[in-house]
């Protein structure tokens, strides 16, 4: 057993775990952070991305104890009270998900990739950026268009903010 | 997964000393450790995390010598601007593994000391004539990779870095498997003052090897040309449900082909 202290969302949480506990079990049965889903199990499909110390990470091949001391983000971290993140919203918009079980992973890569690319996106570095995240129903279309459409918002959004400190 | 043990090393030193509890591991991204132990295909008893030493973090390029240490992550590797111009073929190597959230974790040093026989590291530090350096001696990469996920590490021998000379010119060209993103074949062929050398992963029975065949013709000129119609054995080469032995020796061609042309651009 461990004692296992991290920032979650913004909240410094701590409780002892057996060493061999995934990180998103820990997320989860833990925490009750249920937005964070596990897929595969086999690090192949990404339902289970969540950022630690800011970057994309699959919490299946990861130990809780591995994640001890970081910033951690999942799902329920994006949105500010009512208000959709911009890529949440995007989704949204443009029908990014049928039956949403890969789409907490699929947010979570997105923001991550959007913020690695502050140039912009286009659809072919979104798709091979999406390798890591599978979807069984929606053909990646339109989680493409949600990605490169927040993208584009997301740029805006910080030029304003920039001209206003100016 | 069984129970394990899990410690924090603060040093290599400190991790050295880890290692000698029980059946210890080294763990560093653990991008292949952690879902070997899901499916009990390794089964540790103690768990020695590498990941957070600052001293064995980032990529140095002084002249011509490149260090990268063992903990650096393959996103690191990919984006590393000094890299990118001592020797961008590597930069885009590391960018080929895996996934983002893959290449996030994942590290070079973890990689070379698992030497799987699809990983990408072991053909460009084969190539590249790289030293591995541990914590207790450095090897020639030539005499580092064994054979199938073996190494010359000895037991509780931890890899600290790896080192080489930027080539003139490099590039590497990966078949890949499309489920899995792992080379079917991966080539990887560099030119430099000691003339021109070409490591193939992926497809050796025993793991990643030098093409003599492929070398010899490049030697006379680099030039993708020098392989038109170049017949490499299928002899020693691997087949399974991907792909037979024939099928990876015209590929090897092919990916030698399309890394000479890129390594010329």
């Amino acid at each position: 057993m461990s004692d296992v202290s991290f920032v979650v969302n913004g909240k410094r949480v701590s409780g002892a775990a057996e060493d061999r506990t995934l990180l998103v079990h820990f997320l989860r049965e833990n925490l009750g952070l249920t937005g964070t889903h596990v897929g595969c199990d086999t690090s192949q499909c990404g339902a289970c991305v969540v950022h630690v110390d800011g970057r994309a990470v699959k919490s299946c091949s990861m130990l809780a104890v591995q994640a001890s001391g970081s910033t951690v983000v999942t799902i329920e971290g994006l949105a500010n009270g009512a208000d959709l993140h911009p890529v949440q919203a995007a989704f949204k918009e443009h029908h990014g998900l049928q039956c949403g079980f890969c789409t907490p992973g699929m947010i979570m890569t997105a923001t991550d990739m959007i913020a690695r690319h502050p140039e912009g996106l286009d659809e072919a570095t979104v798709r091979t950026e999406l390798e890591g995240n599978i979807c069984r129903c929606t053909g990646y279309h339109n989680i493409v268009k949600a990605i490169l459409a927040a993208s584009k918002t997301m740029a805006k959004a910080s030029k304003g903010k920039a001209k206003q400190a100016a | 997964m069984y129970a394990v043990n899990y410690h924090r090393a603060a040093s290599v030193a400190d991790a050295a000393k880890l290692m000698k509890s029980g059946d210890a591991k080294l763990l560093s991204g653990g991008m292949t450790l952690i879902p070997a132990m899901k499916t009990r295909l390794a089964a540790p008893s103690d768990l020695v995390d590498l990941s957070r030493i600052k001293d064995l973090q980032g990529v140095k390029v002084s002249g011509k010598t490149v260090t990268i240490g063992a903990a650096t992550t393959h996103h690191d590797v990919a984006n590393d601007e000094k890299l990118r111009k001592a020797c961008p073929a590597l930069a885009h190597l590391a960018s080929l593994i895996g996934d983002p959230a893959v290449r996030h974790k994942g590290t070079i040093g973890g990689s070379v000391a698992n030497n799987d026989p699809a990983a990408d590291y072991p053909a460009a530090l084969l190539a590249l004539g790289a030293t591995i350096v541990t914590n207790k001696r450095e090897i020639a990469a030539a005499k580092f990779f064994t054979g199938l996920f073996e190494t010359a590490l000895k037991d509780g021998e931890i890899i600290t870095a790896v080192s080489f000379t930027a080539p003139a010119r490099a590039a590497y060209e990966k078949f890949r498997n499309p489920a899995s993103r792992y080379a079917i074949v991966g080539v990887f062929v560099a030119k430099g003052k000691d003339g021109v050398s070409v490591a193939v992963t992926g497809a050796g029975d025993e793991g990643v090897f030098r093409s003599k065949e492929i070398e010899a013709a490049l030697a006379k000129n680099f030039a993708a040309s020098a392989l038109e119609g170049l017949k490499v054995p299928a002899k020693n080469l691997m087949t399974d449900i991907h792909a037979s032995a024939e099928y990876r020796a015209s590929l090897i061609a092919v990916m030698a082909k399309r890394a000479v042309a890129a390594a010329s651009a």
